[in-house]
């Protein structure tokens, strides 16, 4: 095996943090105080969607223990995760959005006077009509949520056509159609948000904050502050997960900084769990059409994808998600010609943005049921039909993405060889059935959130002459174990030991940028600056070591807390004196390293979602127990295999994996975001009691495969695991209760219900019947690399669409020459 | 977080001292005995009583006596764990100690007891939520408001009484003892509720449950069926239970059917149990009595799980438990 050159590098050793986790020891922002500390509550609408006409905060003020009281007048300056989407304010100025939108802060010397005061603020609400659904927000003659977007509460609108689909369905033998609909949900991270501001003398702030990205906190406090980013300095400590709850900059962290620059006091907020369901940006409900054209033998010539996302009160990610839901389906299995269309919409619920998987679970969840279908309709074993059709290693697909390693092939072998898929699948008793699906995810997304040519990550290590290394890095352990991959790799580099490392990580004042912990991009961004920082440690140490010891340095090993001669290990000296070595001839010894993704391919509009270094895949093949009388759908066992590249830790890879299947199982069969629209548009349930998610009785056996096929792109080959596995679970599921009881059920939660109205509907299925009328412009016309393109554009193809408005010529250089012919 | 709201705890020592204290302080103080139930509410400021009267320092409240042959009274202090594991009941009430380790979890069975159990509030979740929630949707009848959002037609709450040991004790025949500033009372425990989801005991004010007495084991078996989404902390959304009295040749004696969780009060099967006496059951008998009870049903929008199909699960569930019986 490629490891066993490794000492620490691929080792299921303890995680850096352990101990300290387990005995109680790690704060977490909530458990911070600060002497003289305020505590902070938000004021938030009871409405979806209304006109502030006044705010009243004197009886607040008077309140006993109250000190502040905040509006949105007292914060202006508008702010958002993604420059096009700037719609946010820390306290809403004239105008609420959902049930839960904040519109007055209040500090108070205790958390309770805080509290009671709440009640004493007096709002004067001028109700509006309230979108509540993806057909409210399509209807024109609703009322526009927000006064930008790309038509009334079409926040954004995409669409892309890549090849030539009609051209592609006419060679097709067959034709698969289907609609599908993604449930939304959330995260639900046991930590819930908290942060402290605290004003420094100097009329500086820091801020303590469970988020992320303290980088983009750092960008949006900066802004609607009106400070530079410099007096500015944002800490995460370590947090109690995230999962892509915290990857936005909040409100909560911008108020606590303003009251704490107002009463010059530090300042509280810890979020109620129900306030929690409020921040959401969870998983965006996702209505999806696909048509497929395959020949006789499962290629795949045309795959139409249309999706309409139910995006909530805010642009958030939304318009990333957007493409999201797009990108990746071209990475898996081949596809000739592809267009995507689709639309995001504003409506008056919280926000939707990114979950683990950010945009790719929905569209995955279709296209893995319909290949199901496909195979169905082929006669084809649904393994043999992905297998014959994947995806060549090293190939660039129709919509630009450069695949590098590709071991999914090997984890469709290994789950249908664990799950003795051959001898199960439409052969076990009625009731019960197994069910495939794969998947794939990106290793990091290739651009930054807002437009810049910097590294995307840092690292810099202090070399110290006790023999001690002091690694700085902006990256943000979230309990994913973004430390322990970091600790691991400088010590692999430097033949030293994790526990010899002091980790000075996700602080903007003291660490070099690291973008946060999103987009499964920490592993392969970050080690690899960390191997860049190490090794140039190494070369120092290796040329004083070299001429101390006068061999030639090639010759020299770093292992075991010492440097060596590899030819005769007896001459060499500890790694301490190697640095004080290295010291006395260079001066004081500090190294940086940094990393840059790889320029994409594709330069079309909307080509900047999607590239990434590498991708990592997924398969799973799914077990469950189906009761005909009830519905009720019990996932017995799930087998996982997983292309990480390369592990770094084998132990934490498997965490990934299995806590991927445990939320893969919430959203499949239970997890479910929904509102009451008959009572003013209010969340159902934000609590963790009415809100279901598994609970340890409902998780499956896992059986865990890793398949390690090493990317050139990766820190020694590594790639992502935090959100891939996630993926196929939905889908296999599904797949699996068709292979149970004859039953499709196109949607997400596979409640008990569900299965039931399908066992007794004439089509034996449960799901959307179509999608809402859309007028989609015309698409994007993208030559694909088999044609000859060069990733751009080649204009929009004129009055194709059924309704459609004129051509809009693409941003990039473009000859608007109707379409492309092969 | 959600904090508590301001309230003064009174400890008494014994159930005359607690009465006096629960009559002379009026309607705003209440009882607590594990905390369980109340104390979530009160920081959803659902019920805010500015006097707390723990019931935990009385000792003659906690435990059980008794025999099986003559029947067993347990203090209603006494913990769900307690009374689940203890011996007798394990024993000889099989049937109560399963439905009593189906109720949330075995940290919250710790804390919560077999007195605040049955008088536990009903559940609605319109009402089971933060006062600004409820803001938002200008609340409800049960609670600061005059509205009953799950039928606004309706003149009463329509609430859902959430206990997994009410049914069986309904089934099995459990009485239930009262103490007040007024002496000692006893009433059958299906007659200890009201189809009504705010005044849904038949308690006065001043008066404390004591104990619960279970009838003596002469021959009947029982059994229990809870219908919720997880194997654990959550709340019935269907409870079926089942009392049967049968002759050695099989032949129903009685069978008592309660369903729980589809009403503000345990419903009694009455058809079903009319249907069953007198006759050996049957598959089809079975699924004519599984048919009569679910007619008595009307789940409501107001917990979880789709209503419609809480409904179609109560002949399943009924089916079921009397399967297991026969
Ligand atoms: C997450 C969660 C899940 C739950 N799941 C379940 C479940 O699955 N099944 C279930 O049945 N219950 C469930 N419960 C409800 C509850 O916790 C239990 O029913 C418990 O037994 C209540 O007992 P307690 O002693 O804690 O009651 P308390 O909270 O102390 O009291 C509850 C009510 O009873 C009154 N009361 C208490 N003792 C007496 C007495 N001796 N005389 C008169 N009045 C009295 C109180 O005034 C109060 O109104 C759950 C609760 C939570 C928080
Ligand atoms: S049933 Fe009606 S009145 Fe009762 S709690 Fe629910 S909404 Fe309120």
């Amino acid at each position: 095996m490629a490891g066993d050159r490794h000492r620490i590098v691929g080792k299921p050793i303890r995680k850096v943090d352990g101990p300290s986790k387990c005995t109680g020891q790690t704060l977490f922002a909530d458990d911070l105080s600060f002497p003289r500390m305020l505590w902070c509550k938000l004021l938030r609408s009871p409405h979806p969607h209304a006109r502030i006409r006044s705010i009243d905060t004197s009886r607040a003020r008077n309140h006993p223990g109250v000190v502040a009281v905040l509006t949105g007048r007292d914060l202006p300056i508008p702010f958002g995760i993604l420059p096009v989407s700037q719609d946010e304010h820390a306290l809403c100025l004239d105008r609420v959005r959902f049930v839960g939108d904040p519109v007055a802060a209040i500090a108070a010397t205790d958390e309770e006077a805080a509290f009671e005061a709440l009640r004493l603020i007096d709002v004067d609400y001028e109700p509006l009509d309230s979108i509540l659904s993806i057909p409210d927000a399509l209807d024109p003659a609703r009322p526009p949520i927000h006064d930008y977007g790309d038509d009334g509460n079409i926040h954004k609108l995409v669409s892309l056509e890549f090849g030539d689909v009609e051209g592609g369905f006419a060679e097709a033998k067959e034709i698969i159609e289907g609609t599908y609909f993604y449930g939304g949900n959330t995260h639900l991270a046991m930590e819930q948000h908290a942060a402290v501001a605290v004003p420094e003398a100097d009329g500086r702030i820091r801020l303590y904050s469970s988020t992320q990205t303290p980088h983009y906190s750092h960008r949006a406090l900066a802004k609607v502050l009106e400070m530079p980013p410099a007096h500015i300095r944002v800490i995460a400590p370590p947090t109690g997960g995230g999962f892509g709850g915290k990857t936005d900059p909040f409100n909560h962290e911008i108020v606590v900084a303003k009251m704490a620059l107002v009463t010059g006091r530090p300042v509280k907020i810890c979020l109620t769990r129900e306030e929690v369901f409020y921040c959401h940006r969870g998983r965006h409900p996702v209505l999806m059409g696909v048509r497929m054209g395959m020949k006789s033998d499962g290629s795949i010539t045309a795959l139409h994808f249309r999706t309409l996302l139910d995006g909530g009160g805010y642009g958030s990610y939304g318009v990333a998600s957007t493409y999201y839901t797009g990108a990746l389906q071209t990475v898996t299995y081949d596809v000739s010609n592809y267009k995507f269309e689709s639309a995001r919409l504003f409506t008056n619920k919280p926000p939707c943005g990114p979950k683990r998987g950010h945009g790719t679970p929905q569209p995955r969840f279709a296209l893995e049921i319909h290949m199901d279908r496909a195979a169905e309709r082929l006669g084809m074993d649904p393994a043999e039909l992905r297998l014959a059709h994947l995806v060549p290693p090293g190939s660039l697909t129709a919509n630009y993405l450069k695949v590098g390693s590709m071991g999914l092939g090997e984890c469709i072998r290994k789950v249908v060889e664990g799950s003795r898929w051959k001898e199960k699948f439409r052969q076990l008793p009625h009731g019960r059935g197994v069910g495939l699906a794969c998947g794939a995810y990106l290793s990091g997304a290739g651009l930054p959130i807002y437009w810049n040519n910097l590294p995307h990550t840092g690292v810099q290590l202090k070399l110290d002459r006790s023999g001690g290394v002091c690694v700085f890095c902006g990256e943000t352990d979230v309990g994913q174990g973004s430390d322990s991959v970091l600790a691991q790799i400088v010590a692999e580099v430097l033949g030293i030991e994790p526990i010899d490392l002091r980790l000075v990580t996700s602080d903007t004042d003291l660490t070099p940028v690291d973008l946060g912990s999103y987009s499964s991009r920490v592993t392969l961004m970050m080690g690899n600056a960390a191997v860049q920082a190490a090794e140039r440690a190494r070369e120092l140490l290796s040329s004083a070591v070299a001429g101390k010891l006068e061999i030639p340095p090639t010759r020299l090993v770093f292992a075991d807390r010492h440097v060596f001669d590899a030819e005769r290990p007896e001459i060499g000296m500890t790694f301490a004196e190697a640095v004080q070595t290295a010291e006395a001839k260079f001066g004081t010894i500090g190294t940086v390293g940094s990393y840059t993704p790889p320029p994409s391919a594709g330069r079309y509009r909307g080509a900047g979602v999607g590239p990434s270094p590498a991708y990592s895949y997924s398969a799973a093949v799914a077990e469950v127990d189906v009761d005909p009388d009830t519905g009720w759908v019990r996932v017995q066992k799930i087998w996982m295999a997983h292309d990480v590249g390369r592990s770094i830790n084998p132990v934490l890879v498997m965490g990934q994996v299995e806590g991927g299947v445990y939320m893969g199982l919430g959203e499949a069969l239970m997890e479910e975001q929904v509102f009451r629209a008959n009572r003013n548009g209010v969340h159902k349930f934000p609590s963790m009691l009415e809100y279901k998610s598994p609970t340890t009785q409902e998780m499956c056996d896992v059986t865990t495969y890793l398949v390690e096929d090493p990317d050139p792109n990766g820190p020694f080959g590594a790639k992502e695991v935090g959100q891939g596995p996630l993926l196929p679970v939905p889908p296999a599921i599904a797949n699996a209760v068709y292979d149970a009881v004859g039953v499709r059920i196109d949607e997400v939660p596979i409640t008990p219900e569900k299965v039931l109205k399908a066992l007794q509907a004439k089509d034996r299925r449960y799901g959307p019947a179509d999608l809402p009328p859309v007028t989609w412009p015309p698409p994007l016309q993208v030559a694909t690399p088999r044609q000859g393109g060069d990733g751009r554009a080649i204009g929009r193809a004129i009055g194709r669409a059924s309704g459609g408005t004129t051509s809009t010529p693409a941003a990039e250089p473009a000859r608007v020459d109707g379409r492309v012919t092969k | 977080m959600m904090r508590l709201p301001a309230f003064t705890y009174a400890a008494p020592r014994s159930i005359d001292e607690a009465a006096r204290i629960l009559a002379g302080e009026g309607p705003q103080a209440m009882l607590v005995a594990g905390g369980t139930d109340l104390y979530p509410n009160m920081k959803r400021r659902q019920q805010s009583p500015r006097v707390l009267i723990g019931l935990r320092g009385i000792r003659e409240l906690s435990g059980i006596t008794g025999i099986p042959t003559t029947g067993l009274s347990i203090g209603a202090c006494t913990t769900l764990t307690d009374l689940s594991t203890h011996r007798l009941v394990v024993e000889s009430y099989p049937a109560l100690s399963r439905a009593v380790r189906t109720i949330s979890t075995p940290i919250l069975r710790n804390m919560g007891t077999i007195g605040g159990n049955i008088c536990l509030d009903t559940r609605c979740n319109y009402y089971d939520q933060s006062y600004e929630w409820r803001r938002a949707i200008n609340f409800c009848m049960k609670c600061d408001g005059d509205t009953c959002w799950v039928a606004p037609s309706s003149r009463t709450c329509l609430a859902v009484n959430s206990s997994d040991s009410v049914p069986l004790l309904c089934a099995i025949g459990a009485t239930v003892r009262l103490a007040g500033t007024h002496g000692h009372r006893e009433i059958a425990m299906r007659d200890f509720y009201n189809k009504d989801g705010i005044r849904y005991i038949n308690k006065q004010p001043d008066e404390i449950v004591t104990h619960i007495a279970l009838p003596p084991v002469n021959g009947w078996s029982a059994t229990y069926h809870k219908l919720a989404r997880r194997g654990s902390f959550d709340f019935p959304v269907l409870g079926v239970a089942v009392a049967m009295w049968r002759d050695p040749d099989g032949t129903v004696l009685d069978a008592r059917i309660y369903l729980n969780a589809v009403a503000s009060a345990p419903v009694e099967a009455a058809e079903a149990r009319q249907a069953l006496i007198g006759h050996k059951p049957t598959p089809d008998l079975i699924a004519h009595a599984s048919h009569l009870a679910s007619i008595n049903a009307k789940p409501m929008d107001n917990t979880d799980l789709d209503y419609a199909w809480r409904k179609k699960m109560v002949r399943v569930y009924v089916r079921r438990a009397l399967n297991g019986l026969s």
